[in-house]
């Protein structure tokens, strides 16, 4: 299987002339396929850049990117991936079902296929009950499931989220995140995943990459053992050891790259 | 048909509006009763308008009006009230084929300026100075240009001239609120329908589109109410037979012989306007799924 992603030699900078910012230098990455990675830094290190330059939405001012064995471009045109914001962006005048339809039919799947296809995956994130309704009837929590659903409608090899959960209460998140742990045990997808949150990190992936600012760059990547996700890991030792581990990486007292 | 029944806050908006209108009568005799009838004048200027019954009719002569036969003792007597009606109509149809034009030209100015950036910056100004060069002019000379002009084999007909100015008045609301809906989508939808690799086109369509009825219904009223306005002063300038502006040169030139008269076609007029407006209610009830959450 290809890797999902390989990230080689990445610079991005922005402006130019001394007021230039430098907000990636020199970034590696390689996400293994089903792999869960989670980016995770202080305000500046350039990790929503990072995703956004995997997610062809922004071009870098040097090195390559290869998604699903393609160039960033064509992964995008051929919808090798799917993703997810902080806000979930739903569009209001469409229902819950036809959301998630919506990224299949731009790539011209028929409508019985994408109606089955929706289903399928209210089912998977637990919202059958709501396919008709419209996203301001939904609550937050819901909202972001559904926009996962529909990151998830072309059955990408890979997820790409930029804090999906920041603007949830605690309780939802630790929720969602069991959620999430499940949809990608099911599916299968490789996913990428900022966030601001320690915990959240380590509870979600394989490993932690932790970046720093200015310039932005890759300064630790912490392992998470192989353990069962599920609320019982929250209590364990080795989630506290790895979360010890990843709040000491941000703080700079370990220096591997 | 739901969503036709008035409800509670829509009759009292009904109510209040007819309590509006009666007021507006109530005062317009209660200012002819006390005022004197030269108005009033600070040195030479007239500050307050005239209340005598040549200047200020009184409503029960306004609306007596419309009962009157239009020609005085005709073979045919056809009254002011039918020849208002039928004047109307012909006008609001002028408005209607001006204002279906000028939207259309004004939604892919809109449409235009969303995709080339340059275009916005480049045209807009364009668009709003077009609309400050006066219509008493700009009428005469459009009718000028038509006289001789012949489109697609069809000859230029004098009542084009007319609906050509109702376009120009109407396009640039239409081009204004119809830029500002298709910019209107926040940047993570934008940004998504990138991700699902959409065309401009399909982004337009999907995206764009929808997102811009909030902001395009107010915008075809504006327009609507535009169009009319400019049927009438066009029809006015050009004295287009048939029309409601033709109707009030004609009743002002008789108003030393029957004040009264002249106000029923601007009545006429100002219902003209109304009807043009209500009529995008309609649309807007229509598109209602577009029109953004409830809160």
């Amino acid at each position: 299987m290809t890797d999902a992603v390989i990230v080689t030699g990445v610079d991005k900078r922005f402006g130019t002339g001394p007021t230039a910012v430098q907000a990636l230098d020199g970034v590696d990455l390689v996400v293994g396929p089903g792999e869960f990675v989670s980016l995770i830094g202080p305000s500046g290190c350039g990790k929503s850049t990072l995703l956004r330059i995997i997610a062809d939405l922004i071009p870098p001012t040097a090195g390559t990117v290869v998604v699903a064995g393609k160039a960033v471009g064509t992964a995008r045109l051929d919808q090798e991936y799917g993703i997810a914001f902080q806000q979930s962006g739903l569009l209001e005048w469409r229902t819950v079902r036809s959301n998630i339809e919506l990224p299949l039919q731009l790539s011209g799947m028929g409508r019985a296929e994408r109606r089955a296809r929706a289903m399928e995956l209210l089912e998977l994130v637990g919202l059958a009950e709501f396919a008709d309704h419209h996203p301001s009837q939904l609550s937050g929590g819901m909202q972001q499931r559904v926009a996962i659903a529909r990151a998830l409608a072309p059955s990408p090899a890979l997820l790409l989220m930029d804090e999906p959960f920041g603007a949830l209460d605690e309780m939802t998140r630790e929720r969602m995140q069991t959620e999430l742990i499940r949809i990608c045990a099911e599916t299968g997808a490789a996913v990428v995943f900022v966030t601001h949150s320690i915990p959240e990190a380590v509870f979600l992936s394989r490993r932690v990459v932790v970046m720093s600012p200015r310039p932005g760059r890759i300064t630790a990547v912490i392992e998470v053992p192989e353990v069962t996700r599920n609320e019982d890991f929250r209590e364990d030792e080795r989630f506290y050891a790895a979360v010890t581990e990843v709040r000491e990486a941000l703080r700079g007292r370990l220096a591997t790259a | 048909m739901r969503l036709l029944i008035p409800r509670a806050p829509q009759l009292k908006r009904a109510a209040w509006l007819l309590f509006a209108l009666v007021a507006l009568c109530v005062l317009w005799e209660l200012y002819k009763a006390v005022m004197p009838d030269d108005g009033v004048a600070i040195g030479d200027t007239l500050v307050l308008p005239r209340t005598d019954d040549a200047s200020m009719p009184h409503l029960a002569d306004i609306f007596g009006a419309f009962g009157d036969p239009e020609v005085a003792g005709a073979a045919q007597a056809s009254t002011v009230g039918s020849a208002v009606v039928s004047a109307a109509w012909y006008s609001l149809r002028l408005a209607f084929a001006g204002f279906v034009v000028g939207s259309l030209v004004g939604f892919a100015l809109a449409l235009l300026m969303q995709r080339v950036r340059i275009a916005e910056r480049a045209l807009m100004p364009w668009a709003v100075l077009s609309q400050t060069v006066p219509l008493i002019a700009l009428a005469p000379l459009v009718y000028g240009w038509g006289a001789n002009l012949t489109l697609f084999g069809l000859d230029w007909q004098p009542w084009m001239s007319v609906s050509a100015i109702s376009a120009y008045l109407a396009f640039v609301p239409v081009t204004v609120g119809a830029l500002r809906g298709l910019q209107s989508p926040p940047t993570v939808q934008t940004e998504l329908l990138a991700c699902y690799a959409a065309s401009w086109w399909q982004t337009v369509v999907h995206l764009r589109l929808p997102a811009s009825v909030p902001y395009l219904i107010p915008a075809l009223k504006l327009g609507a109410a535009a169009a009319v306005i400019g049927a009438i002063v066009a029809e006015i300038s050009t004295g287009l037979a048939g029309g409601i502006g033709r109707l009030i040169i004609t009743y002002a030139q008789q108003a030393t012989g029957d004040p009264a008269r002249v106000f029923a076609p601007i009545i006429g007029a100002a219902v003209m306007g109304i009807i043009a407006v209500g009529s995008i209610t309609v649309v807007d009830i229509a598109l209602r799924r577009y029109q953004g959450a409830e809160v």
